[in-house]
């Protein structure tokens, strides 16, 4: 079989599986959210934390739960590296504890979904931090995400009142009817298929042409399983998902993939139930996949043509890939990563062709919306489709309105503030990196880039850092040395800002929408459920992301790419 | 004299919004533009460039900082010819934006000063306590007082008249040359300031404190003084802002990055592309956009009082329209002559017009028409009918008719007519009933005509009067339903007459025996939905309803009540307006959509001029984003700033015209509207800029 041939069969399938599950997993987590029943397990929860499931919050009430608890978890998170080097050795595994710029990074990093990783995971951290520590925010954070989204969702459902729901409630039940149960299900598929499960120590195994090399066990496959459910990406291993413990074969690949699609599409069905008109989810699922799909064609398209005697012999540009999944594979799980805030890779983003590495960085400029991460995505998909909704609401004669609520002066302000977010973080940082005359830390390493295009690609490398940070990511454009003081810190605050400041508009977003009268559909109504709507949404995101950043693109991977 | 409203051209044709070709001769037509309008507003526009007023348009305020930071970078250098070329283009982007603002104003300055010129200090006549009268000027007046006016007098103030009835020539504010009347008590007992009595004298009450009458809020209105941003706006102007600081940092940033790329540029370079991507099309336009869409209102002789009525017009989903002078005629006319079993039509029409002749009224009238078109019938005059007796209508008798030749013609209501019969002895046909019956069931009245000549008293038929819906207004409600709005009509016919009508008319629903408070809680019902309501009315119970409908539109022969209640008034009292005012709120959010759309769009042309022209020397791959193949980087760069600025002033017919308008659904409109501005935006300026770049390389040295 041809290459070609196969990739697009790999997409074939996965899109399959994802059609096939859609209905059932979306209808399943409208009703965990809509539902009046408490499980005894979530009963004890509530106990335990002093919270009542039952009592309604509005917006303040609700960001002050997300705040409250995200901070804890990363207080909690930041001490547990801090102290690593007094634990005893089955729980450190003998590593000493991690400097506080890098506890910081990695604490921001993964209370805010994004599992940027400026450590490696075999050689900093044991099985304390790596299980109730990194393992456990996998759940809580992506958990966070889902309650934001569908806080959002209750805004457009509910109307003349100002109440979200509980953030405590939907923080358990999307962590203990949701996220566990999937991972249960996909940790059992990935050891079945060869991934690691122990709390094995480390072994030193003798190599072939001499030499030896040290091997980690650990929960791998429990890890991996919530790195993609959750759109984390943090792999276990600094190889992440190139590492054959963590993703043993093509099989395992694309199941991952899948994992990594499976939540963020199907809460657009979600969606739709809980606002009572499954079309409106539908029309949100045609954007995200438009652009999922448009963006993973380009990408195989890319790496599959991309010229010279070596790579054709290869059948693609194969450099950084993993000769086991090859290029069509590599292609659908960078594309698939970079779209959802996972970062997760089995491949090296870096060595992808100038335009392929251009794909990857445009996908998270994107702002992580399509599909995008757990909750995120879904949020911030909507809020692009409110500023679509207000241009093409004009353009139709009539106030803006979406769902049934009008678009106003308020909400504008909130939608506008959440866009102006990611831009002002990745290029204000990026552009101070830039300007400082002697970069603290090294920003190239000179071995993984050729001299003639050391420059555009130094650049990319760094704005490629910003943009997995602010927009959540997590991957990373090998070649840069991140785990230094400058980009621990600026990176750390790239994170944590560009996660949670939008979290304050969307939920002030939500409140205003939930405290209007909904507005009767008729005739002279946008029609934001047909494919005009959807297509209108794809170009106005296209547009406004391609117009903020093409002066960047173009001097990083365009530069590289179009040489 | 003729008590029916006159059917203007404007509202009779119910597709042009526009105004071309449907206004009356004369006018300034809604949206028509003439280019010395642009040289007569230049001054304006460069008292324009006051700071204090460009940092209300943030947009542009950041243009006039740009061209402020170029002008000083060129007078450092002045031997650059680039740097003075870009900030000269860029001055006249922000010039062209004041231009525009100006042009728009304008238009209301020279309505503001016709308005002005009625408004001439007034000496009042106002009665004193004990009777007699002492002359004050208008500006004294305080409310309550009593002034009289007799003819040639210009009224001094708002007010009611409270004693009299006199002819007025409203033509100072209607632009209308027939004289009006008006008299104490009833719905025609407002007049406005600055009108004069052409006949008779009346006593005024003074309603309203001196400069704040009608005719000053309406100076203020043209004029632009009183105008404040309106919600959709507002919010418009949020997303631009956010735009431009988008912008601001992908412009700011991107110095760092050339310096790592060795491709520093200068910062006139850095200028010329800021303003080419911040939306300054529709930032420079946005204000012009509101005031035109105000003044097509007022060239439709309709004052809104603020610019929120204008928008809510557009989101408007319930109609409630007057049935009467709005959906039909305002009168019954007679519309069939139906003839009872063993009689001719054209004997019936014979009687019915014999009965008719001194009937002066409407109904009586269109008997006489209805004999003569459909039966031929030339009309007599009562000179010609040689001892006739003509028997008035009177309330007792209920009926009218005339006894000429031995022939006795009676013609009235029902039971009338039918005890007139009997008591002569005459017979009544068996169907004379059913007919009447069948004509109150379909909603019309029924006259029965009888006869007593030589064959004995006799009922010949019956009268089919009814009221006559306007032409075209089935269509002009189907278009409404394509647009979403539902029409109801308000009657204070029974239940049947209304059914009736409505069915024949086309409107959604209907308020049979409609009472104010019928009408109040219907519009509550409504606004409970969510829905957004607008109304007509005229009469002070009417003022209630109209405070509480979102879009309250006043007649101006109505009382101050309802003028003061409603958020526009209309001063050609023509309640069919409603549905033209609707139309122009909806082409103002639309022209508004329309450009910010295309102001987008274009951005995407100017980055494939300016990046390529920036960085190809330091990275010649980027070459190929050249795909217009501009001459040299300094012409790409020009020709993206000069189109920039030249944009705005081939828009400005449109924003003042608004854009193209036809009732149509949402999908089809956006659709339309997608395709032209959308995709039209994002093509014409790789066209523009490449034209001009072709005739910029002509020139010596830029090449």
């Amino acid at each position: 079989m041809s290459p070609v041939l196969s990739g697009i069969l790999q997409l074939v399938a996965l899109i399959g599986a994802l059609a096939l599950v859609y209905i059932p997993l979306g209808d399943y987590m409208a009703r965990v959210y809509s539902s009046e029943k408490h499980l005894r397990a979530e009963k004890w929860i509530y106990r335990l934390i002093g919270a009542d499931p039952g009592a309604e919050m509005r917006w303040p009430a609700y960001l002050r739960g997300v705040l409250a608890f995200s901070a804890v978890s990363l207080l909690f998170l930041y001490l547990l590296q801090r102290v690593q080097g007094v634990l005893p050795e089955s729980l450190s595994l003998g590593f000493t504890a991690i400097s506080p710029d890098q506890a910081f990074n990695t604490a921001a990093s993964f209370v805010a979904n994004t599992n940027w990783q400026s450590y490696s995971g075999e050689q900093a951290m044991g099985h304390a931090v790596q299980t109730l520590g990194l393992a456990v925010q996998n759940f809580v954070s992506a958990a966070v995400g889902m309650a934001v989204a569908v806080a959002l969702v209750r805004g457009f459902a509910r109307s003349r009142t100002g109440e979200l729901g509980n953030f405590w409630a939907d923080l358990v039940r999307g962590t203990i009817r949701i996220l566990i149960p999937l991972s249960v299900v996909g940790a059992l598929v990935l050891v079945a298929c060869g991934a690691i499960q122990n709390f094995a120590g480390i072994h030193g195994i003798g190599q072939l042409a001499g030499g030896s090399q040290q091997v980690n066990g650990g929960a791998v496959a429990s890890q991996e399983v919530i790195k993609e459910l959750g759109t984390n990406g943090g792999g276990y291993f600094n190889a992440n998902s190139a590492h054959p413990f963590e993703n043993p074969n093509a099989f395992t690949n694309l199941f991952e993939a899948f994992l990594i699609l499976v939540i963020p599409f199907a809460l657009t069905r979600t969606f739709g139930k809980l606002v009572g008109n499954v079309k409106q989810g539908y029309a949100i699922l045609a954007t995200m996949g438009v652009i999922w799909l448009g963006f993973t064609a380009l990408m195989m398209w890319t790496e599959y043509a991309h010229h010279g005697a070596a790579l054709q012999a290869a059948g693609g540009a194969m450099e950084g890939k993993e000769q086991r999944f090859g290029v069509g594979a590599s292609a659908i799980f960078a594309t698939t990563t970079t779209l959802t805030s996972t970062g997760a890779v089995d491949s090296f983003h870096s060595s992808f062709t100038g335009l392929g590495g251009g794909i990857t960085l445009l996908g998270m400029m994107l702002g992580e919306i399509a599909p995008g991460g757990v909750g995120s995505g879904l949020y911030g998909m909507l809020v692009m489709a409110i500023i679509a909704v207000f241009i093409a609401g004009l353009m139709v004669g009539r106030t803006p309105e979406y769902l049934g609520k009008k678009i106003g002066t308020r909400e504008i302000k909130l939608a506008a503030c959440y866009i102006l977010i990611t831009p002002t973080l990745v290029l204000g940082f990026t552009a101070l990196s830039m300007a400082l005359s002697t970069p603290p830390g090294s920003i190239l390493n000179g071995a993984s880039n050729s001299v003639n295009n050391s420059g555009a690609h130094g650049f990319s490398e760094v704005l490629y850092a910003f943009t997995s940070g602010a927009n959540n990511n997590g991957s990373a454009f090998a070649g840069l040395n991140a785990n230094t003081q400058w980009y621990n810190t600026t990176i750390g605050l790239a994170m944590l800002l560009g996660r949670f400041l939008p979290m304050v508009f969307v939920l002030a977003l939500a409140g205003s929408l939930a405290e209007q009268k909904p507005v009767p559909e008729t005739a002279g109504t946008l029609r934001t459920e047909k494919p005009l709507f959807a297509g209108l949404l794809v170009g106005a995101i296209l547009i406004i992301t391609g117009l903020t950043y093409f002066p960047a693109l173009a001097l990083g991977p365009m530069a590289e790419g179009l040489s | 004299m003729s008590t029916t409203t006159p059917v203007r051209p404007t509202s009779e044709d119910p597709k042009d919004v526009d105004g071309h070709g449907a206004q009356e001769p004369g006018r300034v037509a809604g949206g028509l533009f003439d280019p010395a309008q642009l040289l007569k507003s230049l001054p304006d526009a460069f008292k324009k460039l006051d700071p204090r007023v460009m940092v209300k348009s943030p947009v542009m305020f950041v243009v006039e900082v740009g061209s402020v930071v170029t002008t000083g970078l060129a007078l450092k250098n002045p031997g650059d010819w680039f740097g003075w070329t870009i900030t000269i283009w860029l001055w006249l982007t922000v010039l062209f934006a004041n231009l525009a603002e100006a042009v728009a104003e304008g238009r209301g300055k020279a309505q503001a000063d016709t308005l002005r010129k009625a408004k001439t200090d007034t000496v009042a006549r106002r009665l004193t306590g004990d009777g007699g009268e002492e002359s004050v000027a208008g500006t004294e007046l305080r409310v309550g007082d009593l002034v009289v006016c007799e003819a040639g007098d210009v009224i001094p103030g708002d007010g009611d008249v409270v004693e009299g009835v006199a002819s007025v020539d409203e033509s100072a504010i209607t632009g209308e040359s027939a004289p009006v009347i008006r008299e104490s008590g009833g719905d025609r007992s407002a007049v406005t300031g600055g009108t004069k009595v052409l006949s008779d004298r009346v006593v005024i009450k003074i309603t309203t404190k001196p400069g704040e009458t009608f005719i000053d809020r309406m100076i203020n209105l043209v004029e632009g003084a009183a105008r404040q941003k309106t919600p959709n706006e507002i919010a418009l102007n949020i997303l631009l802002a956010s735009l431009t600081i988008v912008f601001l940092l992908a412009v700011v940033t991107l110095q760092p990055f050339a310096i790592y790329a060795g491709a520093e540029q200068t910062m006139i370079v850095l200028a010329a592309l800021l303003v080419c991507l911040i939306p300054t099309t529709i930032g420079a336009l946005l204000s012009a956009i509101g005031i035109a869409g105000m003044d097509r209102l007022v060239q439709r002789n309709v004052l809104a009082m603020s610019g929120r009525a204008v928008e809510a017009a557009g989101d408007v989903s319930t109609l409630l329209l007057d049935k009467t002078g709005t959906i039909t005629y305002g009168n019954r006319q007679a519309a069939e002559f139906v003839p009872v079993k063993g009689t001719m039509a054209a004997e019936v029409a014979d009687a019915a017009q014999l009965s008719s002749l001194a009937d002066e009224t409407p109904e009586g009238r269109s008997i006489v028409v209805l004999a003569k078109e459909k039966y031929g019938l030339r009309e007599r005059h009562e000179g010609e009918l040689v001892g006739a007796e003509w028997i008035p209508f009177t309330a007792q008798t209920r009926m009218s008719g005339v006894d000429v030749d031995g022939r006795k013609v009676r013609k009235g209501a029902t039971g009338s007519v039918v005890a007139w019969v009997k008591e002569r002895g005459g017979t009544v046909a068996d169907d004379a009933t059913r007919l009447t019956d069948d004509i109150s069931q379909a909603g019309g009245t029924p006259l029965l005509v009888a006869v007593e000549d030589d064959k004995g008293p006799r009922v010949l038929g019956v009268i089919h009067l009814k009221d006559v819906v306007k032409e075209g207004m089935r269509e002009r409600f189907d278009e409404l339903r394509a647009m979403g709005i539902k029409t109801v009509m308000i009657t204070g016919d029974n239940p049947l007459t209304a059914r009736a009508i409505a069915e024949e008319a086309g409107v959604d629903d209907f308020l049979a025996e409609a009472t104010p408070e019928d009408k109040m809680a219907l519009i509550k019902r409504e606004q409970a939905g969510g829905k957004l309501v607008a109304m007509t009315g005229d009469g002070t119970n009417d003022a209630p309803a109209l405070a509480q409908a979102d879009v309250g539109v006043a007649m101006n022969t109505g009382t101050s009540a309802a003028k003061e209640a409603g958020n526009m008034v209309d001063l050609d009292s023509n309640p069919t307006k409603l549905i033209e005012i609707v139309e122009i709120g909806k082409q103002l959010l639309i022209t508004r959509g329309a450009l910010t759309t295309f102001s987008i769009a274009n951005d995407v042309a100017k980055y494939f001029a300016i990046i390529p022209a920036m960085f190809a020397v330091a990275y010649p791959g980027l070459d190929k984003l050249n795909i217009m193949g501009l001459a040299s980087p300094k012409s790409a760069i020009l020709s993206a700033v000069i189109f920039n600025a030249l944009i705005i002033v081939a828009l400005v017919p449109l924003a003042l015209k608004g854009v193209r308008y036809r009732p149509m659904s949402a999908d089809a409109m956006l659709r339309r509207n997608l395709l032209i501005y959308g995709l039209g935006g994002l093509i014409s300026p790789f066209i523009g800029i490449k034209i001009i770049d072709l005739l910029i390389s002509l020139i010596p040295g830029i090449g």
